[in-house]
């Protein structure tokens, strides 16, 4: 079981879901704090979830306010990055250049792009959570070779 | 020290220490304990930072709006250590809290981004950021922010301050005590003990801190003793009211005429120091140079700068009597003014030595508030050396040897009309030299008020202007010269000019050009400027300094300034602000030298204007610094010859101001043989420079 969930950790950080960041969360848990990379994850697609949200409802307006749209994905950008989501950040990253752009339709497609990321990544890390709870005490942070 | 069984009491690490003997736990657990506040309005940063933080064995206080870390801070002065600010944030920029917490509570702040775009990471440092951590943040780099608290209290400690007196001295032995896992109540007893014995104890943690910094250092043994002999000097805490103290006082003075010593006397708070009044004050310059920027803006380079400048700028014309109204009036340097310096430059040259105001207003100085307000800041000391620089210099540059004025004694060349175009184009030179591109040559022109206009004028940069308006106030605050403070000023300003000057380098090309024409009038070096008097100068140091400086600069602007008539590129300049030519030449380049540059000259500008201004009676003569501009014809590369006639520290501060090189400063102050960090001065914190980011 716990060789199940080591090659699924690997596998996300092979495919490139994840960063070094992850594990360097993951070095944070210890006995005092067993889930913390769990509930960092929570927490964040729980902020990040609101955050596509209001960059949903700016771009449906379609007024495009680069700026504020550019001050949204920052924000999203700085919570991928703490958290080690590495794809979502490529995609955080080409919104952004978009916006300075001002290519509205660059916009759009990225950002279509980016919640499909960002939910493929929020799934693969429930399984993987799940898997670890019930293999028993945490991994340890350390890239499976 | 306290009694390490006690366990530390740090929250997240939890006390190992106890049991350890106590000079091992004192090492041990510094750093431990450190209170650390950070302030992200994102959750998951947040939520991962405490983790970090509380991993190394910090105290982490978590906060998601800047109002909020601001008023836990108030509320509980000595309850931190260190903060980490994000910078972008909903509520307040990250850069305005960090403003706020370096004036008010005088802690170090790190910021952090997941931007990492240059422009940025150096505004973090311009505005006075210890640090910037680029997301996402790793335990390394938090591990050793530390270093950022002990740094920071060792520069606050190396002006002893044996007074101490403050109460924050026993607070911090508290705190010590507590980090060090002694007994909290224990500590206010060593407190007191401590206040009594030595005000340096101040903060047990910087004892700790030191000690383990010093390792063999200071025996901690009994925290206190040993941090009174090297810790000295408790760090105090810039409350609001006791900041509107501060405030009130230096508005009496005059933001140029604002000395610490002064300062300290109206204030006349128990327990403070010189020392704490001049690092402050240092800082409050900073400050409101940022913010003069802004106002002042024609070129909005400032703005990013300034954020509650309009709040500062008025004050500061209080401040400094400089006509930063005047200045701001005039805002951009009309080319007509330039017509009217050389009538006007001597009034107000005049009228400036006498009372200041008159500087600007008239010759339609373009100066920026802005720049006032800034520069007045930050160029209290230079503004008053320029005066005399210009003063005398003025007359000395003169390539006419019939100048000689002394070095810094207005001989009274007053060839009241050379001299006002003069003194502005030293102005200019001045503000070129500071980077401001033409525009500094507004800030000339208090001097002049003619000559500002020069540069000012066409430039754009408010910068420059801001800038100028600096000088002349100064110059005519430091001593009530006459008419020379313009030229201080522009020595002022100059740290700030090169920031402008980068921008405006186009612009000042322009102002050059009226200014140029405007030269030929003069070419009386600045002595003839407003009765220089310069022999008065002696008295106050930075006059001195200022004139020498001035002169310096002064002088060879002139000749450059009739040379290029239109080139103002700094470069032609080829003055005194040697420095600066790159900046002009650069394009810009030089925006980068200066930022750097502006960096560490600030810091030596501020350092040698401190140390000018601390030392009054510096023989003009020492300083005077020849300045000769050779110049080519149009276009030919002016050379600046500076001799320094004596080493002054204002002289080196001028023109530390003015080269945007690094090297330039740093040559210079050796020269000087001044060293340009006195423990007064907190560079660490803040870059004089205001690089527009």
């Amino acid at each position: 079981m716990q060789r199940q969930v080591a090659l699924i950790k690997q596998s996300l950080f092979d495919q490139g879901y994840l960063d070094e960041q992850f594990m360097a969360l993951e070095e944070l848990q210890d006995d005092a704090n067993p889930n913390f990379v769990e509930e960092v994850s929570a927490l964040y697609f729980k902020d990040s979830a609101r955050l596509i949200n209001n960059i949903d409802q700016a771009l449906e307006r379609g007024s495009f306010d680069f700026n504020r749209l550019d001050s949204y994905m920052h924000q999203f950008k700085g919570s991928s990055t703490s958290i080690g989501a590495n794809k979502v950040k490529a995609e955080c990253t080409m919104f952004r250049d978009y916006c300075r752009a001002g290519n509205a339709e660059g916009c759009l497609r990225t950002f279509q792009q980016l919640k499909k990321e960002h939910s493929t990544l929020r799934k693969k890390l429930e399984h993987y959570f799940q898997l670890a709870r019930q293999a028993g005490p945490k991994e340890t942070a350390r890239r499976p070779k | 020290m306290m009694n390490p069984s006690q366990g530390r009491g740090l929250g997240s690490g939890g006390g190992s220490s106890s049991g350890r003997n106590q000079s091992e736990s004192v090492v041990e657990m510094f750093p431990s304990g450190l209170r650390v506040l950070v302030v992200d309005d994102d959750p998951t940063c947040l939520m991962i930072l405490e983790r970090m933080l509380r991993t190394c064995l910090y105290e982490v206080t978590k906060c998601n709006r800047a109002e909020m870390a601001l008023s836990l801070l108030r509320k509980n002065k000595h309850g931190f250590d260190i903060v980490i600010s994000d910078v972008h944030m909903p509520d307040m920029d990250g850069f305005k809290l960090l403003e706020h917490v370096g004036l008010e509570m005088d802690l170090p702040v790190i910021m952090m981004s997941a931007d990492d775009s240059k422009s940025v990471v150096l505004k973090g440092v311009t505005h006075g950021a210890v640090d910037y951590l680029i997301k996402p943040v790793r335990m390394e780099a938090l591990k050793n922010i530390w270093q950022h608290l002990v740094r920071k209290r060792r520069s606050e400690w190396s002006v002893p301050e044996q007074s101490g007196s403050i109460e924050e001295t026993g607070e911090r032995q508290q705190q010590q005590h507590r980090a060090d896992g002694g007994a909290a109540v224990s500590g206010g007893e060593d407190a007191v003990d401590d206040n009594s014995s030595s005000v340096n104890e101040g903060n047990n943690w910087r004892g700790n801190s030191r000690k383990r910094k010093d390792e063999e250092g200071e025996e901690q043994g009994d925290d206190k003793e040993e941090d009174a002999s090297n810790l000295k000097k408790p760090r105090v805490v810039w409350s609001v009211e006791l900041h509107q103290q501060f405030v009130a006082a230096v508005n009496q003075l005059g933001v140029e005429k604002a000395v610490p010593k002064k300062i300290l006397e109206l204030m006349n708070v128990p327990g403070l120091t010189r020392e704490n009044v001049a690092s402050h004050l240092q800082k409050y310059r900073i400050y409101l140079r940022r913010l003069g920027g802004v106002s002042q803006h024609q070129g909005n380079l400032n703005n990013s700068f300034m954020t509650g400048q309009d709040a500062s700028f008025g004050s500061l014309s209080t401040l400094n009597g400089f006509d930063l109204q005047a200045l701001a009036v005039t805002g951009q340097l009309p080319a007509q003014s330039l017509a009217q310096l050389p009538a006007q430059s001597l009034a107000q040259l005049q009228a400036a030595g006498l009372g200041r105001p008159a500087m600007v207003s008239k010759s339609g100085l373009p100066v920026s508030s802005i720049v006032d307000e800034r520069s007045i800041f930050s160029f209290d000391n230079t503004k008053t050396r320029f005066g005399e620089g210009i003063g005398h210099h003025g007359q000395q540059i003169q390539p006419q040897p019939q100048m000689n004025l002394l070095h810094g004694v207005p001989t009274g060349l007053q060839q009241q009309l050379p001299m006002g175009n003069r003194m502005s184009i030293q102005q200019q030179i001045a503000a070129v030299r500071a980077g401001h591109s033409v525009q500094n040559s507004g800030m000339l022109m208090p001097l002049a008020g003619q000559q500002p206009l020069l540069r000012g004028q066409s430039l754009p940069s408010s910068q420059s202007s801001i800038r100028q308006p600096m000088l002349p106030n100064h110059i005519s605050e430091r001593n009530g010269f006459s008419g020379r403070n313009n030229i201080p000023e522009s020595s002022r300003v100059l740290p700030t000019s090169y920031t402008n000057l980068a921008t405006q380098h186009s612009s000042s090309s322009m102002a050059f050009n009226n200014y140029q024409q405007e030269l030929p009038m003069n070419s009386f070096p600045l002595a003839s400027a407003p009765g220089l008097s310069v022999p008065a100068r002696k008295a106050p140091s930075y006059q001195e300094e200022v004139n020498s400086s001035e002169a310096g600069f002064s002088t060879p602007n002139y000749d450059l300034f009739t040379a290029r008539q239109n080139d103002w590129d700094l470069r032609s300049i080829g003055i005194p602000f040697d420095a600066h030519q790159d900046a002009e030449s650069a394009a810009f380049s030089a925006s980068e030298a200066y930022s750097s540059s502006s960096m560490s000259r600030n810091n030596t500008t501020v350092a040698a204007s401190e140390h000018c201004r601390n030392q009054q009676q510096q023989p003009a003569q020492g300083m005077v610094q020849h300045h000769q501009v050779y110049a080519d014809g149009n276009g030919g590369s002016v050379r600046v010859k500076s001799e320094r006639v004596a080493a002054d520290s204002a002289a080196m501060a001028f023109r530390e101001q003015y080269s945007n090189q690094e090297d330039l400063m740093s040559a210079l102050l050796k020269q000087e043989g001044i060293a340009p960090v006195d423990g007064e001065f907190d560079f660490d914190a803040y870059s004089i420079d205001n690089i527009p980011v």
